[in-house]
């Protein structure tokens, strides 16, 4: 399957990552070029074959429902590039609906 | 004439609930309510570079009960899966959910009757576990939002498109937040954010078998407000259709203040979420024998409860819907009942007096008279001590310092006096006071009983027993006194 | 305390300056010493008492940077600690530094750090391996004996080659992951370094084991590694799988394996020809699994909780703005490729077919060991450390990992030892073993290591 320009802009903005137009070519070419490689995969007979999720055996263990947390060394203020009375902030969004489930950033 | 009514409104719910645990799903952070922003976290919930999920057991075992309430089939292995998005109230980057095998599928719900008898019932498609994503507060700091982590278990419930109005989502999310707090998984809440719900929409043509296009519905805060929206966004896809137009596939958001719903202002199409398996969590693995026992652990659901009290009681379906709404109030009503034994006058009392208290703000928890106060009062004015009059009033001293009837109705002189003597006094008091009324009735004047007796409550200032006065007076004519 | 004055002391003679090796990226000799200090105070000694290790740049440790070579992480001081930091630092150990690496362990050469590339101690013309490198050129430039790395193709066992030290992969689920920022979640291990077999084995007892802060590691019991040296091999079934020594193999590296073999043999092993036949798969699975789970465990840095932010105008500006100048060339085309490999209509063909494909890889492995192997033995590397610049093509350098990754795929545990020299540069021959069999594993290197000594 070729990649092209189309598709490297379109995963770039799902990766909210700026591809200059100037790279994209070479990006292109270079991205290109690896997925070739994995073209053999196709052949590969898998029927019948699970997903490997992982590689162990075992089952999730879970957690008690207790605390306490893991601690932090040193507060949120501390490294967090801005926070306000406790809150996180970060540029106002383009659309502010209240709703959080919301992915209209996307 | 409306294009609507040509159409058949086909709805299907996304209904999020969370889950009571004391920690969050995938860290040991306090979900405390009304804490300061920010202020439960840690490296996990902040999502800092090599921090690790690690699953919640209670966050399972209420999600299974859930599950079995709603007559789900469990899995013992599901698997969960990353939902990849960038928003930032998503810390991660990814939602941890459940994908290809979730923790339970195809369960169902009656949300009513038909004319005939038979269950309206809506399928579930599946259960799944998840994790809320924060709060963004966009007003509080100009030219910022503001970000309040989170981290509380979720599940989620889906529908089958198997409602065909406006009405029957109403009713589908009246009983899925009863059958909710009846397991006590959740306070099921929409106002307070502990349910919430996106709209699957579609319109077709009656008679038509094929689904329509859909739309999501979001920014959902009530119930009712659920109800209005399907029928605007009903009513616009119908127009559309009518015209020879087709319904373009995207996520519309309520304005609850407009009573409009208008496109989310995103890309077209929907969104790619890149689900993959979680690899930083193995399969969960339920054991049968653990799920089997999780049903046998579940409390008695309303739809039970509602045939229990029928056959036991012989209440009405009004007043059993009443009783059995809340199931607290439920268990206040059978304490009663059970105690006093008069299930009916426990219903009175419960559906009038007590949720009259309850309506002005107090709660069952809190409550000063409690079920066998309640029941004391119940056996008092049943024999007599009290009139049903005095009743009201002892209860309303009652509910106040939790005292018991007995001794707040000796206490304010509300017993019922039944004393020969003090009747004979009362009544010697009347007759002597109305000599006319008293010759006529003496004269065999029956009719005048009635008013010799309210009189005679009258001078007793209402402590009379109007039985035994009555009896009295009669006993006297007989007589010939 | 003696032991930390001489890392730094070595340090200053062989990592900074326009010559130096460039391996050590953050240090605190104050600090370092004060810790000794603490650790010469305590009467009773844990079993790395005193003893002076460095951790690559993606293990989080709380008084030291912890960038992952990577400009996004620039500044960023972690507040909590990884659990092999803390379990190491229990037992004594002493941290003094943190190592450059490729960044966000992507890369085989670790030319692709933000801070500048490490050169290798044996040649400073050369690449001394990725992405773990600079912890490799800790160990080789004689900095330290002990050094954390991080393993998920190859990047501890191919460093280790290029820089002439031993380099363990755990088995997938051996050691904690809680604290190693993640690249590719199903596929990582903390991996160590060490100047001698039993040095890499002590730091290994140390770390493994169940930690209830990482799902995925497992409740197993953690074996005694470094007695595991014995001077008998006899009843141990060596596989030689054939798709590890193709006709393009480099003869001489070809010789160096053959006379491993031989000293394996004269110790009582029987060696034997075996298959792993998806051999040939690893590198394209590999490459579509790994980074299909780096996008997504690198979403998280988007400058809203820690790290680089570029304020612009707007939400998703500030993402872009912050994620494209953090993240150096590598990063982003893996990134690309991983979004690429998982997104609507290409999930089935490339992830979905890579896991599946990864499974007939894990099974090669556990079909081999069932037939009576314990141990198997392959070349760690085709070839010695290559000049900087050498792979341009991103391809190309992805295939430096092409005896390593299959380990990495099945989980199982590898270990390279040092085996022997081609013009002077050294080459590493690697021994892997079935699901938590370590103690195999380090009998072999073991032995390895003692028949090379013996040889030289």
């Amino acid at each position: 399957m070729a990649i092209g320009p189309d598709d490297v802009r379109h995963v770039a903005a799902l990766a909210r990552l700026a591809v200059p137009e100037s790279q994209l070519p070479e990006l292109v070419r270079q991205l290109n070029g690896i997925l070739s490689h994995m073209d053999v995969l196709a052949r590969v007979n898998t029927t019948g074959v699970m997903g490997a999720a992982g590689v162990g055996d075992a089952a999730m263990p879970l957690r008690a429902d207790i605390g306490p947390p893991i601690p932090l060394a040193r507060p949120l203020e501390s490294f967090a590039p801005q926070t306000r009375d406790g809150f996180l902030l970060v540029p106002r969004l383009a659309t502010h609906e209240s709703s959080g489930d919301d992915e209209s950033v996307e | 004439m409306s294009a609507a009514s040509d159409y058949e409104m086909v709805v299907g719910l996304e209904v999020h609930v969370q889950l009571l645990t004391r920690t969050k799903a995938f860290c040991g952070c306090s979900t405390a309510y009304g804490a300061p922003p920010n202020v439960n976290t840690c490296p996990v919930c902040l999502a800092l570079p090599g921090a690790l999920p690690v699953l919640n057991e209670e966050a399972v075992r209420l999600a299974v009960r859930a599950a079995h309430a709603l007559s789900a089939t469990v899995n013992e292995t599901s698997i969960f899966a990353r939902k990849n998005y960038f928003y930032p109230d998503l810390p991660k980057g990814y939602q941890i959910s459940q994908f290809d095998k979730p923790l339970a599928e195809h369960g169902k719900l009656d949300i009513g009757m038909n004319a005939d008898g038979t269950p309206i019932t809506v399928r579930i498609t599946r259960i799944h576990m998840e994790e809320d994503a924060g709060k963004s507060v966009h007003d509080r700091y100009a030219g910022a939002t503001a970000i309040d982590l989170n981290g509380v278990p979720l599940i989620e419930i889906v529908s089958e498109p198997d409602m065909r109005s406006a009405r029957e989502a109403g009713a589908y999310l009246r009983a899925l937040k009863q059958v909710i707090e009846y397991t006590g998984v959740s306070d099921a809440n929409m106002e307070e954010g502990s349910l919430r719900v996106d709209a699957n929409v579609s319109a077709r043509l009656r008679g038509e078998t094929k689904l329509g296009t859909k739309t999501e519905v979001k920014n959902l805060n009530s119930f009712s407000g659920v109800e209005r929206a399907l029928e605007v966004e009903f009513a616009r896809q119908s127009d559309v259709l009518a015209r020879g137009g087709t319904v373009t596939q995207q996520t519309m958001l309520w304005d609850a203040i407009r009573g409009e719903v208008r496109p989310a202002r995103s890309k077209e199409g929907s969104h790619d979420y890149r689900y993959f398996p979680e690899p930083d969590l193995p399969p969960l693995q339920l054991a049968r024998a653990w799920i089997d026992h999780a049903r046998a652990e579940l409390p008695e659901l309303p739809a039970a409860k509602q045939a229990r009290f029928l056959a036991d009681y012989r209440l009405t379906p009004a007043e059993i819907e009443v009783l059995t709404a809340d199931q607290s109030l439920s268990a206040y009503f059978e304490e009663v009942a059970r105690v006093d034994g008069d299930a009916k006058g426990a219903a009175n009392w419960v559906i009038r007096d007590v949720r009259q208290l309850l309506n002005s703000g107090a709660t069952l928890a809190t409550l000063k008279i409690r079920p066998p106060a309640l029941a004391q009062l119940l056996a008092l004015v049943r024999d007599g001590t009290v009139s049903h009059d005095a009743a009201t009033k002892v209860f309303a001293i009652a509910s106040e310092n939790g005292d018991a009837p007995l001794d707040i109705a000796k206490r304010e002189r509300l017993l019922q006096e039944r004393s020969q003597d003090a009747l004979a006094g009362w009544v010697d008091q009347v007759l002597a006071a109305y000599p006319d009324v008293a010759s006529r009735f003496r004269a065999g004047d029956k009719k005048l009983l009635g008013v010799l007796v309210g009189l005679v409550m009258k001078a007793s200032k209402g402590r009379a027993d109007p039985k035994a006065v009555n009896q009295l007076l009669s006993a006297r004519a007989a007589a010939g006194e | 305390m003696g032991a930390v004055r001489d890392a730094f002391r070595r340090m200053a003679e062989v990592d900074a300056g326009p010559t130096g090796l460039n391996c050590i990226l953050w240090t605190d000799e104050a600090r370092a010493l004060a810790d000794a200090a603490a650790v010469d105070a305590i009467p009773a000694t844990g079993t790395l008492a005193g003893v002076t290790f460095v951790a690559k740049d993606n293990i989080a440790t709380t008084h030291l940077q912890t960038t992952c070579g990577s400009r996004i992480l620039e500044g960023y001081v972690s507040p909590y600690e990884a659990t092999v930091i803390t379990r190491l630092r229990d037992a004594g150990a002493v941290l003094v530094g943190k190592t450059n690496c490729d960044e966000f362990a992507m890369g085989s050469s670790n030319e692709h750090s933000a801070w500048g590339p490490v050169l290798n101690p044996v040649d400073r013309t050369r690449v001394p391996g990725g992405s773990s490198g600079g912890s490799a050129a800790s160990v080789a430039a004689g900095i330290v004996r002990i050094a954390l790395g991080s393993e998920t193709g190859g990047s501890v066992r191919q460093p280790a080659s290029y820089c002439g030290v031993v380099g363990v992969k755990p088995t997938y689920g051996r050691v904690s992951r809680f604290g190693l920022v993640a690249f590719a979640s199903s596929l990582d291990q903390v991996g160590v370094f060490g100047t001698t077999v039993r040095d890499a084995a002590v730091a290994l007892e140390v770390i493994a084991g169940r930690d209830v802060r990482d799902a995925t590691s497992e409740d197993r019991p953690v074996d005694r590694y470094s007695r595991a040296a014995t001077a008998d091999l006899r009843g141990v079934v060596i596989g030689k799988p054939r798709e590890y020594f193709p006709k393009t193999l480099d003869p001489r590296v070809a010789k160096l394996c053959d006379d491993a073999l031989d000293g394996l043999r004269a110790r009582g092993a029987e060696v034997r020809d075996v298959s792993l036949p998806h051999t040939d798969l690893a590198i394209p699975v590999y490459y579509i699994i790994a980074p299909a789970e780096a996008s997504s465990n690198l979403a998280r840095f988007d400058g809203v909780r820690y790290g680089l932010r570029i304020t612009a105008d707007g939400l998703r500006a500030m993402y872009e703005s912050t994620r494209t100048r953090g993240f150096g060339a590598e990063v982003t085309r893996r990134i690309l490729l991983g979004t690429y490999v998982l997104s609507a209509g290409y999930y089935d063909a490339y992830y979905k077919k890579a896991q599946e494909v990864r499974t007939l890889i894990a099974q090669d492995f556990r079909e081999v060991f069932a037939a009576g192997a314990h141990l198997l033995f392959t070349p760690t590397t085709p070839s010695p450390a290559f000049e900087f610049g050498a792979k341009s093509d991103p391809y190309e350098m992805y295939l430096s990992d092409i005896f390593t990754a299959t380990a990495n795929l099945a989980g199982v545990p590898a270990i390279s030892v040092p085996i022997g020299d081609v013009d002077g540069l050294p080459v590493g021959g690697q021994l892997m073993a079935s699901h938590f069999d370590e103690q195999m594993m380090f009998r072999g290197a073991f032995a390895l290591e003692a028949s090379h000594a013996e040889a030289t």
